[in-house]
């Protein structure tokens, strides 16, 4: 999976557990807790999906990157390589 | 009881504030000696927790360190919370706010919101935190039942969640805004403080003149005002002192928002009063950042809460490596009971167990805790505090209560008379009189207390749900949802959950012509999160053809909530309606 196709994916995830958010509308660089209003046990949520649809184990003291969906991007990409 | 108590050593018990001996001896009036009382007679929690440290040896002390998001720091001596204090107190005077007004907060953890709470009560305000997360329908319901003078908002919360419905609360004259620019109709913090006269000294308050009101739920109707005294300031000092180990200089932080009762009773009253340095982080919780908080900020005293002690022992003890904490000396947890596990990691991560304390928005203060020099039976929430007398009951069809022998579980109750009792529910003296019976005050939690005193929490006794240390009305969820126009009935039920202790499920019924389907499910959460905030939102929507219903019309949460985890069903001879599966949405 190339690396734009995994921000889509997360992307897609996180409207899935925040469907007040409509995917057109998030940007690369919004940060998931103060622009997206984002809660902690939607980012324990956002991993557990993001697990079931990658495989990719997310360790507790990894989660500050995901902190916007570029950050997510690139981190996945690096953890599937 | 499977986890063997921890067993405190002589030198523990000698260093703890709240001796065996002191525990005995205890009385309400002499703890009143922990005040200083206002000058011309009269108390004022600002007073106790400003004022009276800046006028003496504390006046250079760091009261509130704050820690930005992004790295900032910023630090305020007693003596500089006195002055900028003071000078908001002068805004108010300014814009003609009259004592007996109220004041509402709306932001994230910044300066100004510790600032502006406290110039508030020095001015005679009433002051009510709201939780910057909620969505904007519980933050205008909370702010039309208390009939907000006054709103301390930022630029982009206001923008969001409060313009919208603005003139639709008429009592509201005055928002200011955390910023330099003010959106319309708005005053900008920045301004208003610059060209303020500060206004020397507080009001002139009576013990018994209310000074905060927290709003909480209800299982049914609207959300309750609770309203509490200044007189409180007694009990948050002793509490801080005996159940915290809060002494002058202590270095102490409080992971509680001040929207909820915990941040403002111990993230705000009870350490300032107790003349201790407190740590505030804007940031939410990030399991590098707060163990960098812990052991940088060489933290001595840590209250925080089950949801976030579950996330750290989820990361596992590579997290910690690396790190130590010898400046650590209390660490206390609240919000739900804290898990045994959860205990007995805090003794192998960081050298000494964490102390499960319990209390309520009505109790406004700590009632029952595992204190400093007590042996810690992992999993139980300790003992009553001095001065305050627990019991566990069961509820009598004449309308007695019936003391339940040890080991028997009833309801958790205690002995109205403790300073910071609530005094009341905003416009509902019938609500307030339910909570009281037979000469007791009714918790609505579930209990056993054990052979040796020490109290085990069972469960609610209602239907309200504790999700990450908030507690949470399905009454109002269920409002939200039957807004929906898919939605014909709502029923909304706290499931267990590792992380958050329980998380907020749905059970929606939809009107004709519509049917269930992923893309639904969505819209409806989606509905429900911008109406609540995701604190309060389900996180998961279940359809049903119907909803188990009473004779009466009346949603049996329970009976859901029994057959989804395969519970004993109990007593269903009222039942009326079944409830029905629908086709579940594709996942």
């Amino acid at each position: 999976m190339t690396r734009d196709e995994l921000q889509s994916l997360f992307i897609e995830e996180l409207t899935r557990i925040a469907p007040d958010l409509e995917a057109g509308s998030v940007g690369a660089e919004d940060h998931l807790q103060d622009d997206l209003d984002l809660d902690s046990m939607d980012i324990v949520g956002l991993v557990a999906s993001l697990h079931k649809r990658l495989g990719v184990e997310i360790p507790e003291a990894d989660y500050r990157e995901l902190e916007t969906p570029s950050k997510a991007a690139d981190y996945l990409a690096r953890r599937l390589a | 009881m499977d986890f063997e108590t921890i067993r405190k050593t002589d030198e523990e018990r000698q260093a703890a504030q709240l001796s065996e001996a002191a525990r005995e001896s205890f009385t309400w009036e002499q703890a009143g000696e922990m005040l200083d009382g206002l000058p011309e007679g009269g108390l004022n929690i600002a007073h106790e927790a400003v004022d009276r440290h800046a006028a003496g040896a504390a006046r250079d002390r760091v009261a509130l360190r704050w820690l930005g998001r992004d790295g900032a720091r910023r630090d305020l001596t007693y003596g500089d919370l006195a002055q900028e204090t003071a000078r908001f107190a002068g805004v108010l005077r300014r814009h003609g706010v009259a004592p007996g007004a109220r004041l509402y907060l709306l932001a994230g953890r910044v300066p100004e919101l510790y600032v502006a709470a406290l110039g508030a009560l020095k001015a005679g305000l009433t002051v009510t935190p709201l939780f910057a997360a909620f969505g904007p329908e519980p933050i205008r319901m909370r702010m039309e039942i208390g009939e907000a003078d006054v709103l301390v908002t930022t630029a982009a919360l206001y923008r969001r969640k409060v313009a919208d419905w603005r003139a639709e609360i008429p009592s509201l004259k005055t928002v200011i805004v955390v910023d330099d620019d003010a959106p319309e109709g708005c005053l900008s913090w920045t301004a208003e403080m610059a060209a303020a006269e500060p206004v020397e000294g507080c009001a002139l308050t009576d013990p018994e003149d209310v000074a905060l009101i927290h709003f909480t739920s209800g299982t049914t109707g609207r959300p309750k005002g609770v309203l509490h005294v200044h007189q409180a300031v007694v009990a948050h000092a002793v509490t801080g002192r005996y159940a915290l180990e809060l002494v002058p200089g202590v270095t102490y932080w409080c992971t509680a928002d001040p929207g909820w009762v915990t941040g403002t009773s111990y993230g705000l009253i009870s350490p300032l009063v107790n003349g201790a340095t407190m740590i505030v982080d804007e940031a939410e919780f990030d399991t590098e950042r707060w163990l960098d908080i812990l052991a940088g900020e060489k933290i001595e005293v840590w209250y925080t809460a089950p949801t976030a002690i579950r996330r750290l022992m989820r990361a596992g003890p590579e997290a910690v490596e690396g790190r130590s904490f010898p400046q650590l000396r209390h660490i206390a947890s609240v919000g739900e009971p804290l898990n045994p596990e959860g205990v007995v990691w805090g003794q192998k991560v960081f050298g000494m167990p964490f102390h499960d304390t319990w209390w309520q928005t009505e109790t406004g203060a700590i009632m029952i805790a595992n204190t400093a020099a007590m042996d810690i039976r992992p999993g139980s929430m300790g003992r009553p505090m001095p001065g305050i007398e627990a019991g566990v009951v069961d509820r009598q069809d004449d309308g007695s209560l019936r003391p339940c022998a040890a080991g028997e579980p009833g309801e958790l109750a205690l002995r109205p008379g403790w300073p910071s009792m609530m005094r009341g529910y905003l416009g509902e003296e019938a609500r307030y009189r339910k909570a009281f019976a037979d000469g007791w005050y009714l918790s609505g939690d579930l209990a056993i207390r054990d052979a040796d005193g020490y109290f085990w929490f069972v469960g609610r006794a209602d239907d309200l749900i504790k999700s990450a240390g908030h507690l949470i009305g399905p009454f109002e969820v269920e409002s939200a949802l039957i807004e929906h126009p898919a939605v014909a009935e709502a029923a909304v039920i706290g499931l267990p959950d590792e992380t958050a202790g329980e998380i907020v499920q749905a059970y929606v019924a939809l009107n004709p012509g519509h049917s269930p389907s992923a893309e639904l499910e969505r819209d409806i959460r989606g509905h429900a999160r911008k109406r609540l905030g995701p604190a309060v939102a389900p996180r998961e929507i279940v359809f049903r053809d119907s909803l188990p219903k009473t004779r009466s019309g009346k949603i049996m949460r329970r009976l859901l909530k029994a057959r989804e985890l395969g519970l004993p069903e109990g007593d269903t001879s009222t039942l009326e309606t079944e409830d029905t599966p629908a086709r579940s949405p594709a996942p």
